[in-house]
């Protein structure tokens, strides 16, 4: 498909700029004004509108695919909530209204809105309060971390690395490292979780804390839990929760219980809000009291009169860690539908994923090698390591999937499974959608037993075939306008 | 009942029949009962229209009804219908990160334009696919210059977003790192002093154009002075801008971010917005964030993916240039769809106008008694404005009359109590420009113990 810049003729209109009404144009020393235009594309409105819409058909999404991403939480995001985010009020509200004087009263709505939101996240997780400033799971943790070294700086503890299990998300170790702090890495035993004996030869007073998914990126719920939070506070270490799979246990646990200190959650995960493409998200980070000193600032406070003001007198905070009140348009869909949903819609969005996720391991085990058999949460991970001997690898299976109709589940990751496919369908898909999936799955293992050299064909379907990537990285093109790249 | 569930008693009844239990409880037998919840206390769930309704009385409670000159880095502008249209596209807002490249094209193919079009805005080689915001852009920013240069000094020139300096020295607060501040005189960035501090231990001079008193520079000097020293230069933009201004890449600058809201994004409180980052071909292994590249499929086809991915954290883990992984790619689509509609000439046109929108506001200020603009500099769409008495009042005095009339700089600046700035859009008429002055005027000739 042509570029919107191919698609360019000179001179051509799109947009109609409005017509000033104040008179001359205004000249700026040519030394401040750039040589020539930006190469912008020149297209018509329709042009554009085309392109986008042709493009948008180039992609799989949850509208028109079922999508059992693995570890991403893929389920269908309620249209009430984009009605609901772009309302006028929400929309065009300038964030530094806040901060004009008096600026509370000009923001009490969406002050209130944050307030609440975080009031249900305290609930849903058992923690004491939480910042909704971190704009997505990546930038939660880093922030998490953050607090982390500060607690530690207040109690005057020298601490040098986190904790973290090899199955974990790469974000992990990534957002330790930044905040200043080397990462210890312990192996999964046989039951797929974080081996504790592990932990006891590697944990010492030098452990600032541990970074933990629960259940985990195996599915698998570590029922160790408490004796690890146990072991870890003995050494004043803290607990942290990584929030990626809440999904699985809503209602049915929580973090807080568990012994965790910090949390983040994933708006875009576990709140339904949409992922975009790659973002935006919005990851907003909870703590137990003993943590909420050093919460970033500004914090939203409710006074005695029931008005709700952004509070920055808290002098051991870490400071700002976003510009404003964090992603805020996320933030109310999500809040939304929390609200629709209540006490019991949210208790069964884990039940159903739960099921779902275990459904298909069920009737899938019989072809695919399972890394670990045993009840599963809200995702199951086999691994294509017996198919791989043949030649047909868990990317290829991925690719036939796509030639079904279906978005592919994870692939490669977790690292600790060979081969591995990661398949999380989330509550809000039907049986009947699962049923033409766990198909599509067994007709792979058919064909890969009687044909596995076409698997290298797929997909067919699709407006391309396979990409050369390795072409992609040694000629690095990025840029049109400079394709000498 | 969770509406969004679609498995009937049939359904769940075939399930369990299949796994053999009975009950989904026994799928979570892992749970020991004592961590089981001590509490799940919410409320009851709601039907979808009492939580529209519930909504749009919070959406009331917001001022969005005040005619706004307030801008400080985030603006009001228009967004063109076609814009809005085509990001509520669910192909493109229900889609997640493109793993699967052959199922994925519109995303990359649509953030390979977004890539190109800063490129083309900035004036610079290569751009990523996006970042947070503006603030973590600055800062993923200044950690890329520590990484390229080995060195442990910023200079941070005063001009810069002083929200954007906050945010820098909280992520920075564990490193080892050497922050200097510059002041702004005549508005402009002050050569002397980062002449001064420039040394070789520096690893970057931070900039921004215009500067968050709205004023314009041409920073080649600083740049050239820079890289004798063998540091680097990052400069923070406003997009709009750039319809008219001297590009980065023409100042040689090395490193160029920006908060890109302006570029067709609501204001929405705050977020989400959309970080960019371009730099120059040299430095593209330095630089954070997802980069989708050109390539061909198996039939000789172009087609585009996600590349130099052993930069991020997903196969470098702690060893990546950034902990980075979800970003804003909806926010980044949504800005190149924005460009795409303006055009070539309707950016230009767009920018000129918010151009002389802004000095015609800057002229009727001016008529008014005892107010001074600030005029040592030349301004884009944002000035500052001094006046005879606190400015927090006066902003007080106006949202009573239905003008968030600028943001006062005594927040963020010490001593400037009686200043604030003011930023006009293409969106203000002629007549709310007229009518704002009148009320200031009003204000300020009313007794000074009302304010």
């Amino acid at each position: 498909m042509k570029l919107i810049f191919e698609k360019s003729i000179p001179e051509r209109p799109g947009f109609q700029v409005p017509r000033s009404d104040v008179g001359k144009k205004v000249k700026i020393d040519k030394k401040y004004t750039r040589s020539e235009s930006a190469s912008l594309p020149e297209v018509s409105e329709l042009d554009c509108v085309r392109h986008f819409t042709q493009l948008s058909q180039r992609n799989y999404s949850v509208d028109t695919h079922f999508y059992p991403l693995g570890s991403c939480t893929m389920k269908y995001n309620p249209r009430f909530t984009e009605n609901i985010a772009n309302i006028r009020g929400f929309a065009c509200l300038h964030p530094l209204l806040a901060q004009l004087p008096n600026g509370d009263h000009l923001t009490q709505g969406a002050l209130q809105i944050l307030y609440e939101t975080e009031q249900s996240l305290c609930e849903i997780t058992g923690m004491d309060n939480y910042t909704m400033q971190p704009l997505a799971g990546a930038h939660g943790e880093l922030t998490g971390v953050m607090m982390m070294a500060a607690y530690h700086k207040s109690k005057g503890n020298k601490k040098k690395y986190i904790i973290i299990p090899d199955s974990a998300h790469g974000t992990n170790p990534a957002s330790a490292a930044i905040a200043g702090y080397t990462t210890i890495s312990i192996p999964s035993n046989a039951e797929g979780v974080m081996d504790i004996d592990k932990l006891k030869e590697k944990l010492t007073g030098d452990a600032a804390g541990l970074m933990l998914t629960n259940p985990n990126t195996h599915g698998i719920f570590n029922n160790q839990i408490s004796e690890i939070a146990e072991l870890v506070h003995a050494v004043d270490g803290l607990m942290y929760y990584d929030g990626a799979n809440l999904n699985a246990i809503l209602g049915r646990c929580r973090p807080g219980d568990m012994g965790f200190d910090i949390v983040h959650l994933n708006l875009h995960k576990t709140f339904a809000t949409p992922h975009g493409g790659g973002g935006p998200g919005a990851g907003p980070v909870g703590v137990k009291k003993e943590l909420s000193p050093f919460l970033p600032i500004s914090r939203v406070g409710k006074k005695g009169d029931g008005s709700y003001y952004l509070n920055y007198d808290y002098p051991q905070s870490i400071g700002y860690i976003a510009a404003f009140y964090g992603n805020f348009s996320i933030i109310v869909r999500a809040y939304a539908y929390i609200m629709l949903l209540g006490q019991q819609g949210l208790q069964e969005v884990g039940d159903h994923a739960v099921l779902n996720a275990n459904y298909i391991k069920e009737r899938l085990k019989k072809y695919f090698k399972l890394k670990y058999d045993r009840t599963c949460m809200h995702e199951v991970v086999f691994s294509a390591a017996p198919e791989a001997q043949k030649g047909v690898h868990a990317i290829d299976i991925a690719k036939y999937l796509i030639d079904k109709g279906f978005h592919p589940p994870t692939v490669y990751f977790p690292l600790t499974v060979k081969e591995a496919i990661m398949i999380e369908p989330t509550e809000t898909e039907s049986k009947q959608a699962i049923d033409g999936f766990i198909e599509a799955m067994i007709e792979a293992h058919d064909l890969i037993k009687k044909k596995p050299e076409v698997f290298k064909e797929f997909p067919q379907s699709t407006p391309i075939s396979r990409p050369d990537e390795v072409k992609a990285a040694r000629e690095l093109n990025a840029n049109y306008f400079n394709k000498k790249l | 009942m969770n509406p969004y569930i679609a498995n009937t008693k049939q359904d769940v009844k075939a399930m369990l029949d299949c796994l053999g239990i009975t009950s989904i409880d026994d799928l979570f037998t892992d749970i020991k009962p004592q961590q089981q919840p001590r509490s799940f206390d919410l409320p009851k769930g709601k039907s979808e229209f009492e939580v529209v309704e519930e909504f749009y009385h919070l959406a009331a409670k917001n001022a969005t009804v005040l005619t706004l000159f307030v801008g400080g880095g985030f603006y009001d502008h228009y967004v063109p219908a076609a814009v809005n249209s085509l990001i509520s596209r669910g192909e493109f807002f229900t889609a997640y990160t493109p793993y699967q490249p052959e199922c994925a094209q519109g995303t990359l193919q649509a953030l390979y334009e977004f890539q190109s079009v800063i490129c083309a805005l900035t004036g610079m080689e290569i751009a990523n696919a996006s970042l947070y915001d503006g603030g973590s852009a600055l800062y993923e920013a200044a950690m890329m210059a520590l990484r390229i240069t080995k060195k442990n000094r910023i200079i941070m020139d005063g001009g810069v977003s002083p929200i954007y300096r906050k945010i820098l020295r909280t992520y920075t607060d564990n490193l080892d790192i050497e922050f200097v501040e510059t002041p702004v005189v005549h508005g402009q960035s002050d050569r002397e002093q980062i002449n001064k501090l420039l040394n070789e231990k520096t690893a970057a001079v931070i900039l921004q154009n215009p500067n968050f008193f709205g004023a314009i520079d041409d920073h080649a000097d600083i740049v050239a002075q820079a890289h004798q020293k063998g540091a680097l230069v990052i400069e923070s933009v406003y997009p709009i801008s750039l319809g008219l201004l001297k590009t980065p890449g023409e100042m040689d600058v090395d490193i160029v971010i920006g908060e890109g809201q302006s570029l067709g994004l609501p204001l929405n409180f705050g977020g989400p917005y959309l970080g960019f980052m371009a730099t120059k071909e040299k430095y593209v292994r330095k630089m954070p964030g997802r980069i989708v590249g050109a390539t061909v499929d198996g039939e000789g086809r172009r087609c585009f993916v996600n590349t130099l991915q052993a930069r991020e954290q997903h196969i470098r883990r702690e060893k990546a240039t950034s902990n980075i992984c979800t970003n804003v790619s909806l926010c980044a689509i949504q800005a190149l769809m924005f460009l795409s509609v303006l055009g070539k000439e309707g950016l230009k046109q767009f920018a000129q106008l918010n151009l002389d929108k802004a000095e015609f506001a800057r002229q009727e200020l001016e008529k008014i008694d005892g107010v001074e603009v600030k005029r040592s500099s030349p301004t884009f769409n944002e000035f500052v404005v001094c006046l005879p008495r606190d400015a927090n009042a006066v902003i007080a005095a106006m949202i009573d009359k239905g003008f968030a009339a600028g943001f006062p700089l005594s927040r963020y600046y010490k001593g400037m109590d009686n200043y604030m700035i003011v930023a006009v859009t293409e969106k203000r008429t002629k007549d709310e420009i007229m009518r704002f002055t009148e009320c200031l005027k009003e204000i300020l000739n009313t007794d000074d113990r009302r304010c």
